[in-house]
């Protein structure tokens, strides 16, 4: 509002022109009105453009968004604090996460938090996809920020080429390049992919939760999204290795091992028979 | 026209003859084949080697009809989906194709890969066997020192491998490897863009690596391997001590027919374990790393597993850079100290073991005879405390890979590898030494007293004792006491068995016949069977 002010009263200077030469008494009087005519435009225009909404402390929260707050006073309270504003050495605020954070955190089972410790795990989830959607809607209504479209299906239309390519270079540097995860410091880590929803993948984009960098829609578009979410769901998870058994796809250092365990034990147990028959 | 009598049986024979009158090479034959192998089981594990890399050859051969070596930009459109219409290099597009459209093409891959590992892992192990038990010494230092070079030149070979497929790991090695001769300090720049042809990765560097590959190392790695067995040849093998066994002899089996048999078995299970691995465990699965770009490095991008502790030192030196004030200043990273100077060191200690040793020892003498671990504990615990260095560095090289699966801290891996590589060594140095010198102990202890039978006999003052079964006949003392000298091989530690290995049992997989009562250690000459077993003789209580 003060923006629409400091405009305006350019405007007005500008409007105003060069000043003819006039007596001092006008001049005085002629400031005089036009300070007052300035004030009540100034007036008048806040009057008009502040938000209304602000006007009111609690604005009335829907149906759904009362149940989740119903379920966050109970279970999410102690750590996020009261109207979700976090609390100092606990849980940060959660105003402005949005729907897309909530979602993830929640239906992965990340949230509720089972300790304080590097980085959330992913368990069987407590809240119902229900619970998980007031939850979601509440925090949403509180804070606004990121929402998951529509739908369970967000890779239709996909493609799996393009979305290779998307994910070899802002995904495989942490989950690596079979999506099951690698390790992060100090004990956090970029999770397997394997579990994951595609609103899941899709939230995690947009929110980046724990220390997974935000892939907002102006970084990664909607199109791209559904590419490399046609990739994970489609190729990592539904790839039948041709190779054979993968070895976990932990890249070389199980192939080491194997050598080792299988190879080499196997060959020095034939060698044994072998020397025994003499 | 009479017919002449066709005599089967005297056709070898006769076609020998012919073959001899006109070449001269029955006399040098006979000796090739009548050259003796001793026949214990460890002198079987540089076979595996052998086999390994005639497996490379062969499937290397056939990956070569496909290969196409070009960093030249194709747009693939074979058939594994998820990559089609995505621009490439034609050796990577190539490397597809022989994975996804070649008929065999993707078995026959993963064997050439497996034999690789397998290749490695047995020059490590036949190392460690002939270290362990001093085969390296006069006469065969020049053979230890060829066995070294092969394991360093079997290492380039796998490296140059790795980078040819130019998928996303390749990649990744191969910026690693520009990274580290860059680090060299003077020659870096000039080393880099000579081997590249510029700035990495230029448009070369596949070409120079496929013809390294597949002709100049291959070729070192044949002039070693056969300068290698013509020295076993020459200077014959060592064998175990036992009774017959002197050093100046070998006691074994001749090379011909039986010993070749064998070895022709052995080279079947080695071709047949390496094709079970490339047929039922994926390695490298190229299509999953995409082609290199210089912006992708995946998580877990580890070398293979030989060149692992390379990358371990590397985690685990701390970033200490040298920076000398000379003109614009000059800088030393610490990346040189970790991947140029420690292998350097260790390439150097290791091909120069055999006369440090000697020096040490004073020893000028020729030794055929082998001796086992427990009766040299400082060479042996040299030997663990260099495994141990070589095992923290290795497990260091996956350390993001164990931090992850097994939910430890990262940075608690690489302390542990720090810490560790300090410690660990010295410690298995003290635990090798003394479990070298205990299990000396034990032996002398049943040479002397005999093997422990189980059987506490109390004495009439009330004394408790166990009953020992002497090895020897009591002749003069009358509890067996004090008869037998060590001689360097396996003491009998259990009632009625002598030697480590069971005897020979007749059969393929079932024994056919009923093993005799009293076993001998393997490859001892036959001897008479005791008639009578020895009469179980009180032994003397431990003082």
């Amino acid at each position: 509002m003060t923006s629409d002010n400091d405009r305006r009263r350019g405007l007005l200077a500008r409007l105003r022109g060069r000043p003819a030469v006039r007596s001092r008494g006008r001049r005085r009087l002629g400031a005089a009105v036009r300070l007052i005519a300035a004030l009540m435009l100034a007036g008048g225009a806040y009057t008009v453009f502040a938000p209304g909404a602000q006007a009111q402390d609690n604005p009335p929260l829907t149906g759904a968004a009362a149940e989740g707050k119903a379920l966050f006073d109970v279970s999410c309270v102690t750590c996020h604090g009261r109207n979700a504003q976090g609390v100092e050495g606990r849980g940060p605020s959660l105003i402005g996460v949005g729907a897309a954070s909530v979602e993830f955190q929640v239906s992965s089972g990340r949230m509720p938090l089972a300790r304080q410790e590097a980085q959330a795990h992913r368990k069987p989830p407590v809240f119902t996809d229900e619970q998980t959607r007031q939850l979601a809607q509440y925090i949403q209504e509180l804070g606004g920020g990121p929402v998951v479209p529509e739908g369970d299906d967000l890779r239709d239309g996909g493609n799996v080429a393009a979305g290779g390519e998307l994910f070899r270079i802002n995904c495989s540097q942490c989950h690596a390049f079979g999506g099951g995860g690698g390790a992060l410091s100090s004990g956090k880590f970029a999770p397997s992919l394997h579990p994951a929803t595609d609103r899941q993948i899709y939230a995690a984009m947009l929110s980046g939760p724990q220390n997974m960098p935000v892939f907002g829609d102006n970084q990664i578009t909607p199109e791209q999204k559904a590419d490399i979410i046609a990739y994970i769901q489609e190729t990592l998870k539904t790839d039948q290795d041709p190779g054979g058994f993968n070895l976990g796809r932990y890249g070389p250092s199980t192939e080491g091992l194997a050598i080792f365990l299988v190879g080499i034990v196997a060959l020095v147990f034939a060698s044994l028979w072998i020397a025994g028959k003499s | 026209m009479k017919r002449r009598k066709f005599d089967l049986a005297a056709t070898p024979g006769k076609a020998a003859v012919g073959v001899d009158d006109r070449f001269q090479v029955a006399t040098p034959l006979r000796r090739l084949l009548n050259k003796v192998f001793p026949d214990h089981w460890s002198f079987l594990l540089g076979e595996i080697a052998l086999f390994s890399f005639i497996v490379l050859l062969l499937t290397g051969v056939f990956l070569t009809f496909f290969y196409e070596p070009a960093m030249t930009e194709v747009v693939y459109d074979g058939s594994y989906a998820p990559l089609q219409g995505t621009p490439m290099s034609a050796a990577y597009a190539s490397s597809l194709d022989l994975s996804f459209d070649v008929r065999g093409g993707l078995v026959m891959r993963q064997m050439h890969h497996w034999a690789a590992l397998l290749f490695m892992a047995a020059i490590v192990v036949h190392m460690l066997r002939v270290f362990f038990t001093g085969a390296f010494r006069k006469p065969r230092e020049t053979n230890w020192i060829i066995g070294s070079l092969l394991f360093w030149v079997g290492f380039l070979a796998g490296f140059t491998g790795y980078s040819l497929p130019d998928d996303g790991l390749s990649g990744t090695g191969l910026r690693i490897a520009s990274a580290i001769m860059l680090s060299i300090p003077v020659i870096g720049s000039w080393l880099t863009s000579s081997i590249f042809g510029g700035e990495f990765p230029g448009t070369i560097i596949i070409s120079r690596f496929f013809i390294a590959h597949v002709l100049l190392i291959p070729g070192l790695l044949l002039a070693l391997i056969s300068a290698h067995l013509g020295l076993v040849f020459k200077q014959k093998h060592t064998q175990w001590p036992g009774p017959g066994r002197t050093n100046g002899n070998v006691v074994g089996e001749r090379m011909f027919p039986r010993y070749a048999l064998k070895q022709g078995g052995f080279f079947m299970v080695v071709f047949g374990v390496i094709a079970l691995l490339g047929g039922l465990f994926q390695i490298n699965p190229i299509w999953l790393f995409g082609p290199y770009e210089a912006w992708v490095v995946s998580a877990a991008s580890q070398p293979d597993w030989y060149v692992m502790f390379l990358d371990g030192s590397t985690r685990l030196m701390p970033a200490w850079q040298i920076n000398i004030p000379i003109g614009d200043g000059y800088v030393i990273p610490p990346l040189f100290w970790p991947t140029v100077v420690l292998p350097g060191i260790l390439v150097g200690l290791s091909t120069m073991y055999p006369f440090l040793e000697a020096r040490h020892l004073k020893d000028r003498k020729s030794h055929n005879l082998l001796q086992r671990p427990r009766d040299v504990p400082a060479r042996t615990a040299v030997g663990a405390m260099a495994v141990a260095f070589y095992i923290v560095l290795t497990l260091s090289g996956a350390n993001d890979v164990i931090a992850d699966k097994f939910q430890i801290s990262l940075n608690a891996m690489t302390w542990a590898g720090r810490v560790g590589l300090l410690i660990a060594p010295p410690l298995a140095y003290y635990i090798t030494y003394r479990l070298c010198l205990g299990l000396q102990q034990h032996d002398r202890e049943v040479l002397a007293h005999g093997v422990e039978t189980g059987i506490i006999r109390r004495l009439p003052d009330g004394r408790f004792v166990e009953v020992h079964q002497p090895l020897s006949a009591a002749n003069g003392h009358a509890d067996g006491h004090g008869e037998l000298d060590y001689v360097g091989w396996v003491v009998p530690k259990k009632m009625n068995r002598l030697g480590a290995l069971g005897p020979a049992v007749r059969g393929f997989f079932y024994p056919i016949e009923k093993p005799v009562e009293a076993p001998v250690s393997p490859g001892h000459p036959p001897v008479e069977p005791r008639g009578e077993r020895a009469e179980i003789g009180s032994g003397e209580t431990r003082h």
